[in-house]
């Protein structure tokens, strides 16, 4: 018995004995000990032994299970961090595969937020630690939507949201949007790179999504992705009118700037993300500011 | 220590690999089996994923079993398995941050995993905690042994790599290879899975089960007994 060994080594343990000690004389310690042995010896269905036995273990359960969420969580908020900057380059078009991104990010990437509404810098906030999710979700720096305009279904949005900047000196290279809304499954969320224009389409990506794998999953795929280079936003008149269509996109065609190959047996992803394009890139997204950004040249 | 290896442990961490394979006998785990072997490196995560909560979830069952009540006993196992897989989840969002994205509800979906439940029900309920450890481990690697061999055709016919390693260069790619789409889906695993199975059972004969009924022989059966 491996238990007999254990048992004779902790008596020699001095500590161990100190424990006891102090146990022995503890009046607590004995009530327990004396309620313990009773439940033990209790039959295993009795009444109070089962109740006895399902606390215990929920006790037991419970601590293991938060000691494990409390001691990794840095852990997990760190590699969070991570990926959103690890996207944020990838959709800038500045990730390699050996980019050291805190590197790259701190050097290439300026966070700004803009009050969403009217599409001017809020400078009086710390942006690196803004979180437009949380604030989506905080009654206080939320917007709820009506049922009219939400067509990207997301019920309400932070009134300010955090964009990304490449700049090269002065000019800015790339404006970088956040944007997220329902697909079929699951709340998409991803970011848009726009060039300096406010119109031209650097690329796209989703960091966070459930969709089907293989089907609606497959707006991750990189493939697809490129499709979206070069594509153009608005019409003349203003109106965010990019969208995806179903099958393949005739280059040939007048306004087939304004589309996107749809994703095959996903349709309602795919008119998930032509929503949330085009609620993002609306007067209830970021045109106010797009329209700024273009005004100031 | 030097009984942990003796014939019975033996048997019991072996068995499972081939002639009582949880996946190709019992045939149980074949949700998650289906869902993650596209990749060898998910399939490894979730194999060890499953290994170390069917192993540790056995041995701390086992460790309980003349105190658990009757009427409560399923929940018990539950729990204490539920418990050891959100561990087991909190540790890869923590360490393995790539791959538990992409085995995104696979890790949490362990719980139902019946290999889990049946090893805590057929052997942790009735066996001391190192046995039931040695079980689970060894149920684990059995499981283990049949996600990599299917991830492994999966990955090398669907994508031309292993382990993300370029094996045969795609045409895509100026290469020779054209993958064939079809592996990435999960009902390849079935394919693969089911010819698994077959070639055990031409190997071990005795994995086949006796037939339900047997069909009437048509020239004797006319008319039936008088």
């Amino acid at each position: 018995m491996p238990n007999g060994r254990l048992k004779e080594q902790l008596d020699k343990c001095e500590h161990y004995q100190k424990l006891n000690a102090y146990l022995d004389k503890s009046e607590s310690y004995q009530k327990f000990d004396a309620y313990k042995n009773k439940v033990l010896a209790l039959g295993n269905d009795s009444l109070e032994k089962t109740i006895a036995v399902a606390l215990s273990l929920c006790f037991v359960c419970a601590i293991l299970v938060s000691f494990s969420a409390v001691v990794l969580r840095p852990l997990q908020i760190e590699n969070k961090a991570m990926d959103m900057k690890k996207n944020i380059l990838d959709v800038a078009g500045l990730l390699d595969e050996d980019t050291d991104i805190h590197q790259a990010f701190a050097d290439q990437i300026e966070e700004k937020l803009v009050d969403i509404i009217t599409g001017d810098y809020v400078e009086d906030m710390d942006a690196v630690g803004y979180d437009q999710r949380k604030a989506a979700k905080d009654p206080a720096q939320n917007i709820t939507l009506d049922s009219n305009s939400d067509i990207a279904s997301i019920k309400r949005k932070a009134k300010i949201a955090k964009v990304y900047l490449v700049k090269k000196g002065d000019t800015i290279q790339s404006i970088i949007l956040p944007m997220h809304g329902y697909g079929l499954w699951s709340t998409m969320y991803g970011f848009l790179a726009l060039e300096a224009d406010g119109q031209t389409v650097k690329s796209i990506n989703f960091y966070d999504q459930a969709e089907t794998p293989g089907l609606g999953g497959e707006v991750v795929n990189p493939n697809w992705r490129a499709l979206w280079q070069g594509k153009k936003v608005y019409d003349d008149a203003g109106e965010p009118v990019l969208k995806l269509v179903k099958g393949v996109v005739d280059t040939n065609r007048p306004g087939s700037e304004f589309q996107v190959d749809g994703l095959a047996g996903a349709t309602l992803t795919s008119n998930g993300v032509s929503n949330l394009v085009k609620y993002w890139m609306s007067a209830e997204g970021f045109a106010p500011y797009l329209d700024k950004i273009r005004n100031d040249g | 220590m030097s009984a942990v290896l003796n014939s019975e442990t033996k048997k019991v961490l072996t068995d499972p690999l081939v002639s009582n394979n949880p996946i190709t006998l019992q045939v149980l785990g074949i949700c998650s089996a289906l869902a993650v072997t596209s990749q060898m490196s998910t399939s490894l995560i979730m194999a060890i994923a499953l290994t170390s909560v069917t192993a540790c979830s056995s041995a701390a069952i086992s460790s309980i079993r003349n105190h658990i009540p009757g009427s409560i006993r399923i929940i018990v196992q539950m729990t204490i398995i539920a418990s050891l897989v959100i561990v087991v989840d909190q540790i890869l969002k923590a360490f393995a941050y790539e791959i538990s994205k992409q085995l995104s509800v696979f890790v949490g979906l362990i719980i139902t995993n019946c290999i889990v439940m049946g090893r805590a029900e057929a052997y942790a309920m009735k066996n001391p905690p190192m046995a039931s450890f040695i079980d689970g481990i060894g149920n684990g690697l059995g499981y283990s042994l049949i996600l990599i061999i299917i991830a492994f055709f999966r990955e090398l016919l669907g994508s031309g790599k292993l382990l993300g390693i370029e094996i045969f260069p795609l045409v895509k790619d100026g290469g020779w290879y054209e993958p064939n789409g079809m592996m990435l889906l999960p009902p390849s695993a079935f394919f693969l899975i089911a010819f698994i199975i077959w070639v055990f059972r031409q190997w071990k004969p005795e994995q086949n089960e006796p037939a339900d009924f047997k069909i009437m022989d048509i020239s004797h059966g006319e008319g039936g007994h008088h």
